[in-house]
């Protein structure tokens, strides 16, 4: 019989290993999963470990789709620190980008590079906190669970941004395609070379989680929203603001999958169309997890999952594998790291039967 | 009449999905267990529902249905594995099961995108089914949508009547005393949480096989949530889930009727009706605060460990 008995102080160097482990066993499952679909498994994995990190083609690749990735984990683990869970960060992505294709098609010859971005930037970051302060505002005034109208309001966005796409915000030009009018020069975020189509959208990643950071870690309102996650009690006994946290988490986190969305779209894409939604937000959640609710941990797991959108892409154009295959890993991956960190915090203790027995009693 | 009859049919049609859904998490919620991962059962359940019945006779499509069931259960044992056994988040666990569950069913699934089942000849009790409005109303229905009805009656009579009824509320309120009086709180959590697993993967078949006879990519749409909030809706009452799953069974249905009137509203917009819905009715329960910490479980999505 098994038992498990906890570990105080939990083991950091566990904690810290934990997400590599994962990884390992990711990686094990996975080629079991080739081999039982009648794949090499060397060259499936290749494609999803290896490949992305090979010339500076794939680096520029590996850091459009890190991006968004960082900035919505950032989000999302200031939130999940509070213990407010946030997963409507993919509606929250798809509002910023409204809210910044609605700036950009009002751009015009005349529009400046230097005012235009900051007001697409500002434009994404307002809408996708407006997303999120409607959960915020629910939860606070009427105690409705977040879980569940975030994750409701996704979906409502996914509508709104097809009817947008369909309808008034078409391109009349379009050969009636659903997508918007493709954007002026001007409302390009600058990329950080010419031919490829990393953007500086980078640095934005990086400056914020650096800001996270001492948000977090340096800062008493960073300290008061931990103790609320960590301790409910302790927190109202030391009379930290509940709501000032659930308010904070959620906006923050808003902002920052908005300022995400309005970078993908008028980065990489240029236009808007309804296949603009292509999981960050819920990737998010597991960059948040894997970069261990930390935003340096963060970056490194971003360009992690990146790699593993990429290898998804890969598998489906040269093996012709599904490119929901990346989910399958992505979500393997998260199932091992709870599992890895439960183990941190607690070591299994083999007992003897009749032990066990009297354990119970006791 | 016959009219507001078939409008009553497509509710309680709609309505099932959820209703099975919503009761077996109901289940497991009352033990104390909350589990997210609904829509990743129900995708997985829907999955394995459609190729177990490609590959079986016409006759045996019951055998798929078990089939959907048990990968219900079996994802949900997974779940269970972490959560329970050794005590991961809840909440992170389930959204892990979700994300998974999408990913696997779309992946696995690509190949069944375009294979057809089957024709099915028409549901419900012959010569019955054909009387005016209390034909349709009545007795033109899939048999899971009677056994809806019927699992919504044994839960209840489960959970507020049985002595191991009983025992499944102790472990949801408190697993601490269930365990000092010697009940084995981590098992009975297990069973419930793979029973709620399995009632997912039910409702997930009866999406690809009776409901929309397809498959295809994220079929189930959100359903999964929606059955997540109805328990909170019905306060954790297997009556009021039937209920409330009708009610979203009619919403859902209301955007079909409203373009078959002429309605001119565009179809994105219809569309978001039963997500926004869900919204408000989530707001206009859990307005009362004490009434929902009244009847919440108590110990609901709080890790229990034994002997610490």
């Amino acid at each position: 019989m098994l038992r498990l008995v906890p570990r105080s102080p939990p083991s950091r160097a566990l904690t810290l290993a934990a997400p590599f482990v994962a990884l390992a066993l990711t990686i094990v499952v996975g080629a079991i999963l080739f081999l039982a679909l009648g794949h090499p498994p060397g060259r499936a994995l290749a494609l999803f470990f290896l490949e992305p990190l090979h010339g500076a083609d794939a680096w520029s690749e590996l850091c459009v789709k890190a991006t968004p990735l960082a900035l919505v984990g950032v989000g999302l683990a200031v939130c999940f620190r509070a213990n407010v869970w946030n997963i409507g960060a993919e509606g929250q992505f798809i509002f910023g980008a409204l809210g910044a294709t609605w700036v950009a098609m009002h751009a015009d010859e005349r529009s400046h590079a230097f005012l235009m971005i900051p007001a697409i930037s500002l434009a994404g970051i307002l809408a996708g906190a407006a997303w999120a302060g409607i959960v915020a505002f629910l939860r606070d005034r009427w105690n409705a669970n977040e879980i569940l109208v975030s994750l409701m309001l996704v979906y409502v966005a996914e509508m709104l941004l097809g009817y947008l796409t369909y309808g008034p915000w078409k391109d009349p030009e379009g050969f009636n395609f659903p997508q918007t009018i493709t954007f002026l020069p001007v409302t390009q975020v600058p990329l950080l070379a010419e031919g490829h189509r990393a953007h500086v959208g980078l640095f934005v990643a990086l400056a914020v989680a650096l800001g996270a950071y001492l948000f977090l870690f340096r800062t008493y309102g960073g300290f008061q929203l931990a103790v609320g996650g960590q301790a409910p009690r302790a927190a109202r006994y030391a009379g930290f603001s509940a709501r000032r946290a659930l308010w904070t988490a959620l906006l923050g986190s808003g902002a920052l999958a908005g300022w995400a969305g309005a970078l993908e779209v008028t980065g990489p894409l240029g236009q808007l169309t309804p296949h603009l939604p292509v999981g960050y937000g819920f990737t998010g959640i597991i960059v948040a997890f894997v970069g261990r609710l930390h935003p340096f941990g963060i970056l490194l797991a971003s360009l992690l999952m990146s790699m593993l959108y990429i290898g998804g892409e890969l598998a489906q154009s040269r093996l012709g594998l599904p490119q929901a295959l990346s989910g399958v890993f992505q979500g393997l991956l998260l199932f091992t790291l709870l599992a890895c960190d439960a183990l941190a915090s607690y070591r299994i203790l083999r007992v003897p039967a009749k032990r066990a027995g009297a354990a119970v009693v006791s | 009449m016959n009219q507001l009859a078939l409008m009553l049919a497509a509710s309680v049609s709609a309505g099932t999905v959820l209703a099975l859904a919503g009761l077996g998490l109901l289940a497991n919620e009352r033990a104390g267990v909350l589990n997210l991962g609904a829509e990743g059962m129900m995708l997985v359940g829907a999955l394995a529902g459609y190729a177990a019945a490609l590959h079986l006779p016409a006759g045996l499509t019951i055998l798929a249905y078990l089939a959907a069931a048990g990968a219900g259960a079996a994802m949900a044992a997974l779940f269970g594995w972490l959560a329970i056994g050794i005590g991961t988040n809840q909440y992170a666990t389930g959204l892990a099961l979700s994300l998974f569950g999408v990913g696997f069913s779309a992946f696995v699934g690509a190949g069944f995108v375009d294979k057809q089942l089957p024709e099915r000849g028409p549901d419900g009790v012959p010569w019955l089914r054909d009387l005016p409005v209390v034909g349709p109303a009545l007795f033109g229905y899939h048999p899971l949508v009677y056994g809806a009805v019927l699992l919504a009656a044994a839960l209840a009579w489960f959970l507020f009547r049985s002595r191991a009824g009983l025992l499944l509320r102790a472990v949801g309120e408190s697993p601490e005393s269930a365990h000092a009086l010697g009940h084995p709180v981590r098992a009975i959590r297990l069973g419930a949480v793979m029973f709620g697993g399995a009632m997912c993967g039910l409702a997930g078949a009866y999406v690809s096989l009776a409901y929309t006879h397809l498959w295809v990519e994220n079929l189930i749409a959100g359903r999964g949530w929606i059955a997540l909030a109805l328990t909170t809706f019905a306060t954790w009452r297997p009556a009021r889930i039937l209920l409330g799953a009708y009610l979203f069974g009619g919403l859902t249905m209301l955007q079909f009727h409203l373009q078959e009137r002429g309605v001119q509203i565009e179809s994105h917009l219809l569309g978001m009706l039963p997500y926004v819905a869900t919204v408000v009715v989530l707001v206009l329960i859990s307005r009362r605060a004490a009434w929902i910490r009244h009847n919440m479980p108590a110990s609901l999505g709080r890790v229990f460990r034994p002997g610490t």
